[in-house]
């Protein structure tokens, strides 16, 4: 005779979908008070297509204008210029921590060009690199740099005096201070500054795809606007939306993963 | 031949002798330690109090090589140190867990840098959160446990190092009253069952009292060793012991010692404030 163990049926618990539910309501509450509008005349339907002709464009989009393709192309621009920021932001960060004197002589000038419109420099970027992803990868890179080394130098440099002491007391080695104390504690705040750089980086990539009628989604916008194809334009917008929804869901596991603990 | 400072023994395993630390601030040079001498015997508690800005957390800082003395010498063992010690092992006042790590990983840390196997350093790990207390919280994370267990996590990874001397920085200042007396219990406990050399810096005359076996008495600002006073209180002791006639007269005596230091301290604070905010005289 065998026994099996039964587990207690899982019961349906309104208050954990609740948000969920209450989010997606008031999206489709939105796009039907849109098509309402639209509908009506109130809004004009050659400036902001209706919802429900944006959707009838998806497969439309999706067959003819090899959406999936330029959907992959744009993320893997994003992912190798999030890839290059966090390795090059984070040690920039590091490096200015380390050498006062180059955190004293940069800091202000990477605190400046964090706000500055880095995207108007994709001429030069188009003379260096020419005209394929590269451009686009490094404007990425580039305007995105300067939030992840500020973060990660205010990360490292506002580690808790105590804990430094602790390794101190410990007889660390430089090295170890670093990997074991001023690193797992600047974690979060370097993660704040990943976050912000990948922002900046979408951003700038659809910006210069655009601008330069190349590569992924941007290029795909930009040909659909110039047809003056609003519901397939507002339909491949929806898309870059999607990049960026994965890729902040793909981030938000790797630093639940890596800070479970905070 | 060596001679021994006052207030120490050639028993002693730690040994302050002449200690001056001076820094320079912007109002001139002020000397937090003056000229300060003791030692501490083999398995020996001793508590180092004192009023608010005497220096004890500077003499702390110094006998764990977190920062240099500007003259004397600190020895342990007859080995002069000038920066952190192995065979010193200090617990700090402000919380100072790691949040990144379980309280196993947190415990093992110092097992980790010497390179013990993961295995073997897990198992001593354990053995000193038991020590300390806190069986079945081996896989929680800093932020799981209350401020007094996490006290006792910094402690457990402190034993681990299996130092000659633990160093305290007021462990309990942050806890209520009544976790404090009972962590006092516990931190008396492991001293008596390891034979700890203990160094206990605290404000607190209870606490003193009730760990010691001699509390050394500073002066207010430049610190100084006002007086030794030996607490002949038997043991094991718990914190039913502050209950205690004798207790009593031991924390009134110290307090009379005290207390002419604490008014002196509250009288300098007052007239820098006076002097810094620009009151009418």
């Amino acid at each position: 005779m065998t026994m099996t163990a039964t587990t207690p049926p899982r019961r349906f618990n309104l208050a954990s979908v609740l948000p969920a539910l209450t989010g997606l309501g008031t999206l489709v509450a939105f796009f039907a008070l849109m098509e309402v509008l639209i509908r009506t005349g109130a809004l004009n339907r050659f400036i902001v297509p209706p919802p429900s002709e944006i959707i009838a464009s998806f497969p439309r989009i999706i067959v003819e204008e090899q959406v999936l393709h330029r959907f992959v192309l744009t993320l893997t621009e994003c992912l190798t210029a999030g890839v290059m920021l966090t390795v090059f932001g984070v040690a920039g960060g590091v490096l200015m921590h380390r050498f006062k004197l180059l955190q004293q002589a940069c800091e202000t000038w990477v605190a400046a060009l964090a706000s500055a419109p880095v995207v108007l420099c994709y001429p030069l970027f188009l003379v260096i690199y020419g005209r394929n992803a590269w451009t686009i990868i490094m404007m990425g890179f580039v305007s995105a740099l300067p939030p992840v080394i500020l973060k990660t130098l205010e990360g490292i440099s506002g580690t808790r005096k105590v804990l430094v002491n602790v390794g101190r007391s410990f007889n660390l080695t430089p090295t170890q201070q670093f990997w074991k104390i001023l690193f797992p504690a600047a974690l979060p705040t370097i993660f704040v500054g990943i976050r912000l750089g990948l922002i900046f980086a979408l951003i700038n990539v659809v910006g210069v795809e655009f601008l330069i009628n190349f590569g992924g989604l941007g290029q795909l916008i930009n040909e659909l606007a110039e047809r003056y194809d609003l519901p397939g334009t507002y339909a491949a917008i929806c898309f870059v939306v999607l990049v960026s929804v994965l890729f902040f869901m793909v981030l938000e596991k790797a630093e639940r993963w890596l800070t479970r603990a905070e | 031949m060596t001679s021994t400072p006052p207030n120490a023994a050639n028993t002693d395993i730690l040994v302050v002798d002449d200690v001056v630390v001076r820094f320079e601030t912007q109002e001139g040079p002020v000397t937090a330690v003056d000229h300060v001498s003791f030692g501490v015997r083999q398995g020996e508690f001793l508590s180092v109090i004192g009023p608010s800005g005497c220096g004890k957390s500077t003499l702390f800082n110094v006998i764990g090589g977190l920062i240099g003395h500007t003259s004397g010498v600190v020895s342990v063992g007859g080995e002069t140190i000038n920066s952190p010690h192995q065979s010193i092992g200090m617990v700090f006042q402000e919380e100072s867990t790691f949040p990144w790590r379980s309280v196993t990983d947190n415990v093992a840390f110092p097992l980790e840098l010497i390179g013990m196997p993961k295995a073997q350093r897990i198992e001593r790990a354990r053995h000193f959160i038991s020590l300390v207390g806190l069986d079945g919280f081996e896989n929680r994370y800093p932020n799981e446990l209350s401020g007094g267990m996490r006290q006792r996590v910094s402690l457990a990874r402190t034993l681990a190092s299996e130092p000659k001397i633990l160093l305290m920085d007021e462990p309990f200042a942050a806890l209520d009253e009544q976790t404090r007396l009972l962590l006092g219990d516990k931190v008396l406990q492991i001293q008596q069952q390891l034979k700890q050399t203990t160094l206990l810096i605290t404000h607190n005359i209870t606490e003193a009292v009730q760990m010691s076996d001699r509390i050394l008495v500073m002066t207010y600002r430049p610190g100084k060793v006002k007086r030794i006073v030996d607490i002949d209180l038997p043991r094991p002791r718990t914190s039913e012991i502050v209950g205690s006639e004798d207790f009593g007269r031991y924390v009134a005596q110290i307090w009379a010692d005290l207390r002419e230091e604490a008014s002196r301290g509250m009288r300098d604070e007052e007239e820098h404030a006076l002097h810094h905010t620009g009151a009418p005289s």
